[in-house]
């Protein structure tokens, strides 16, 4: 049986991020205009401007869990149980063999090799017997939804969405997709990322030329402004309980908002370096496919990263969508938590999805000196901007190897 | 050394392992899976501490001499010891 025609919503929503491990203290930080970044030391490289998390490891979790597995793993399984708690939902109390998780990932098994590699060099004169057994189950492609199934004894599908950093948006999609070939009835789907604890992804965004820097933390993911240089990386999570409408309404489930379209496409043209035009094609197409315009959109959440060239191609292909759209706001929550890559979506999208009942669009600090190629009309700087009503979210996640995705939500109407 | 002091250094170690279980009444002479949530992969992890912290190789073969606190003193005492001497 399929679902292809169900209109897919979200009914619950569990995060962790460098401002809060909750909707609401996130939102109320975003609204006050308070950055998460800090220091955060890195091995070979210091202290470095950082998106930390801070939940607590041990609510949903035993120590033993907390040991044997990994830091993406307990930020899924924080995020998975907050999610269910939030969506009204007590696993134990429902089929869950039909229950699916979908992690997106920009990478992982990076920090467990490293720990591991460093650990053999520093203490054992690299002799593999002192190599650990965890090795393996720690670093699988699909850990950290795995670690989420393991935790909540689920028994549907599980697994990881690999997709660079814009895994966050293509959890959600996976998870949609999931509902309406009736793979699943409830789908746990988001990303989630560790990625602060290698410093591997620093070093190679330093040798990229893309690694933030600035004396102050708080300042130094800045999109859009002109001295602007680079990300900041962070560690977060954030996954969403998605139903099929009718399923929620059965059960009277809160509605927190609805996935109107989405579209996921790639570039085919470089490694690192973004394309403009392909990502104004899937912009398009997203709209196209909730049958949306340009100017239905309220608020485009942009994935700009606060890289040189990165933001200013993003904004080459936003203003070939929305330059005549007046009324479309346009903001990035990179600016106050950094670049959770994973998670980076998901959580942006978390931090906009509020507008649906407050009505306003946080704001993007730190442009000091606005770059005159990221000058778009819409553009939300300093502080959040109170509007008339949100209807439409379109949020942008973008990622290596040319990997686009767009996910739109619009506000729940029965 | 004595058998003693080994037997504390395996609950030592079985608290790193298993930092949930309470090991305030564990019996020496019963069989660790038998009184706490120990696992096999856990006894690797046993193993793996013993190489790491003390220099102590238990082969495969030898694991099942670590079942109990009693069986692991009477196993490990001599390791440990001539360790001591070397």
């Amino acid at each position: 049986m399929n679902y292809f025609d169900e209109r897919i919503v979200i009914t619950g929503v569990g995060l962790t991020s460098p401002l809060g491990d909750d909707l609401f203290t996130l939102r109320e930080n975003l609204l006050a205009g308070r950055s998460g970044v800090t220091r955060f030391p890195v091995r070979n490289m210091g202290e470095l401007p950082a998106g930390v998390c801070e939940f607590e490891t041990t609510r949903h979790q035993s120590r033993k869990q907390l040991r044997v597995g990994t830091r993406a793993g307990s930020i899924g399984i924080y995020c998975a149980n907050e999610a269910f708690a939030s969506a009204g939902i007590e696993p134990a109390e429902v089929d869950r063999s039909r229950i699916g998780v979908y992690v997106g990932i920009t990478e992982h098994g990076n920090v467990e090799t490293e720990t591991e590699v460093c650990q053999l060099f520093d203490h054992y004169d690299e002799d593999v017997k002192f190599w650990t057994h965890h090795h393996n189950p720690r670093t699988v492609a699909n850990n950290p939804a795995g670690e989420i199934t393991v935790n909540l004894g689920l028994t549907g599908p599980h697994y990881t969405v690999g997709a660079a950093c814009a895994a966050g948006n293509a959890g959600i999609i996976q998870g949609a997709q999931m509902l309406r070939l009736g793979e699943c009835d409830l789908a746990l789907a988001g990303g989630a990322s560790e990625s602060i604890r290698a410093y591997g992804i620093f070093a190679g965004f330093k040798s990229q030329g893309a690694l933030a820097q600035h004396e102050d933390p708080t300042k130094a993911s800045r999109p859009f402004d002109k001295n602007r240089n680079g990300i900041v990386v962070s560690e977060g999570g954030c996954l969403y309980v998605l139903e099929r409408l009718s399923d929620a309404k059965a059960r009277g489930a809160q509605i927190l908002g609805e996935i109107a379209g989405y579209s996921l496409n790639s570039d085919g043209t470089d490694y690192v370096l973004p394309n403009p035009e392909r990502q104004e094609e899937c912009i398009r197409l997203a709209l196209k496919k909730a049958k949306l315009t340009p100017a239905d959109v309220d608020i485009v959440s942009t994935h700009a990263t606060s890289t040189p060239q990165g933001d200013e191609q993003e904004c080459s292909a936003l203003r070939a969508v929305f330059g005549a759209s007046e009324g479309t706001f346009v903001n990035n929550t990179k600016s106050f938590i950094g670049h959770a890559m994973g998670a980076a979506g998901t959580l942006e999208l978390a931090g906009n999805l509020p507008s649906f009942g407050d009505g306003m669009v946080h704001a993007t600090i730190n442009v000091e000196e606005l770059d005159p190629a990221c000058a778009l009309p819409g553009l939300v700087c300093d502080e959040a901007k109170e509007t008339k009503g949100v209807e439409v979210i379109l949020n942008n996640s973008f990622g290596m190897l040319g990997i686009n995705s767009v996910l739109i939500l619009k506000k729940f109407h029965n | 050394m004595d058998k003693e002091k080994v037997k504390q250094i395996v609950l030592d170690i079985i608290a790193e392992i298993a930092p949930d279980e309470d090991l305030t009444d564990v019996k020496p002479e019963v069989r660790l899976r038998d009184q706490l949530d120990l696992d096999s992969m856990d006894f690797l992890d046993i193993v793996m501490e013993l190489r790491k912290q003390h220099g102590i190789e238990v082969p495969e073969a030898e694991y099942r001499q670590l079942e109990s606190l009693d069986s692991s003193a009477e196993y490990l005492f001599p390791k440990f010891e001539a360790k001591a001497v070397a």
